[in-house]
């Protein structure tokens, strides 16, 4: 199943941040999503993530396929790594959190409650969850702040391997992940069109 | 969604939960109206079922804050909007372990209060009954409070305004059926509008809560 994005305006706080911009996203393919602060990556990928509307244009295939992570992570710092993951797999409805404390390296801080971690143990965290939602198209925001060389590397691996299990990957990220796939500058969408004039906040 | 739940509970008995806040303010207030009132035994059983149901409404609103906050601070609740659980399932479940957490425990104590407050003794049922009744209807009328009011840095005064006036037609019937009972009436017309009332919030409010979760998560 492709992400299919056509024509798409996206506005933030009543201001457009880009337009017309449309790509598509096929199985097994990732792609890096580059542009400088406030251009509005963090809008884009919670459009496609369904949890605000497009000002006009359309995101296709992206219904119930996407495992997001925005900049905060949703762990509980009074559960245990285990039991954040246990979790949101049982949420998604999967089975088996081992495969997804394996890649990330938690193995050790499995019964840890998760509010004694580092901030980038943390954030391992958050990212394994990934893994035990098992959807295919992952949509994710800057999900390299505060990793390590190392975990970086983890994370690429991560989301080499779900490539090639015919996954996809959105990525906004200011770092180089050593992954071979496309970039796509968002500077030339950069939206010149004038606020909206009936916005009228939330209720749009 | 028994995974939220259980989640939901485990959280909140866990230290820092804030299980037992709403019973701790319960037990202070029931403590102190007798204490404020003075020695007087007819005047204490005559107020006690509107004490009871007042205290129990105020308990309620006061565990209202963190309800949905804590997970909107932490991101879950953006990725609960994301997973396959409609919206309108996660506010149910929201508002069903808050009842389990803050509305059973107000029932249970109930009783036992109401000795303090020299409640007569037909009046124990039905205050037990009323609020058996009343309180899912709180945490329902909670959850759409708590979800208007979602994104906003210390929105509790805001949603304590925005739920009050709601609160009131569940205080009122509810508050009817104790005192009609303790004092031997017939409670069936407020019981009535009380298990109506209780039945229409849960029915309808959990897709206005999750509409405007939605609208909020933008």
């Amino acid at each position: 199943m492709s992400l299919v994005i056509t024509d798409l305006c996206i506005a933030r706080g009543g201001i457009p941040v880009l337009d017309g911009l449309s790509f598509t996203l096929e199985p097994g393919q990732a792609l890096i999503l580059r542009g400088p602060n406030g251009i509005g990556k963090t809008t884009l990928l919670r459009t496609i993530a369904r949890l605000q509307p497009p000002v006009s244009g359309r995101v296709e295939g992206s219904e119930d396929m996407i495992a997001y992570a925005g900049h905060s992570d949703g762990i509980k710092a009074t559960l245990t790594v285990a039991e954040n993951l246990i979790f949101w797999a049982s949420v998604f409805g999967t089975e088996g959190i081992s495969n997804a404390l394996k890649s990330f390296d938690l193995e050790l801080l499995r019964d840890r409650p998760a509010g004694e971690l580092s901030a980038g143990q943390k954030r391992r965290l958050g990212l394994s969850r990934l893994l035990v939602t098992g959807r295919p198209i992952w949509v994710l925001d800057e999900p390299t702040v505060s990793l390590d060389v190392k975990s970086v590397a983890m994370f690429a691996a991560a989301v080499r391997t779900h490539l090639e299990e015919g996954g996809s990957a959105l990525i906004a990220t200011h770092i180089d992940l050593d992954l071979d796939c496309a970039v796509l500058e968002m500077g030339p969408f950069k939206a010149k069109l004038p606020a909206i004039e009936d916005f009228d906040g939330g209720f749009l | 969604m028994i995974a939220l739940l259980s989640r939901d509970l485990r959280l909140a008995l866990r230290a820092g939960g804030g299980f037992g806040l709403g019973l701790a303010f319960f037990l202070i207030l029931t403590v102190m109206v007798p204490l404020s009132v003075g020695p007087q035994p007819a005047l204490l059983s005559s107020i006690a079922p509107g004490v009871l149901w007042l205290g129990a409404l105020l308990a309620c609103l006061l565990s209202l804050d963190r309800l949905l906050a804590l997970d909107w601070e932490d991101g879950s609740l953006d990725l609960l909007a994301t997973a396959p659980l409609p919206l309108e399932s996660v506010v149910s479940i929201k508002a069903l372990a808050h009842w389990i957490t803050t509305g059973l425990p107000l029932v249970l104590a109930a009783p036992v209060l109401g000795v303090l407050l020299n409640l007569p003794v037909p009046g124990f049922k039905w205050v037990v009954i009323s609020l058996l009744l009343g309180t899912p209807a709180l945490s329902v009328i909670g959850t759409f409070g708590a979800a208007l009011t979602v994104g906003l840095k210390r929105g509790g005064l805001l949603m304590s305004l925005l739920v009050m006036p709601l609160y009131l037609p569940t205080l009122i019937f509810g508050a009817e059926v104790a005192r009609r009972g303790a004092i031997g009436m017939d409670i069936q017309t407020p019981l009535l509008m009380l298990a109506g009332i209780s039945a229409a919030s849960i029915a309808l409010l959990p897709f206005a809560s999750a509409a405007v979760l939605r609208i909020n998560l933008r």
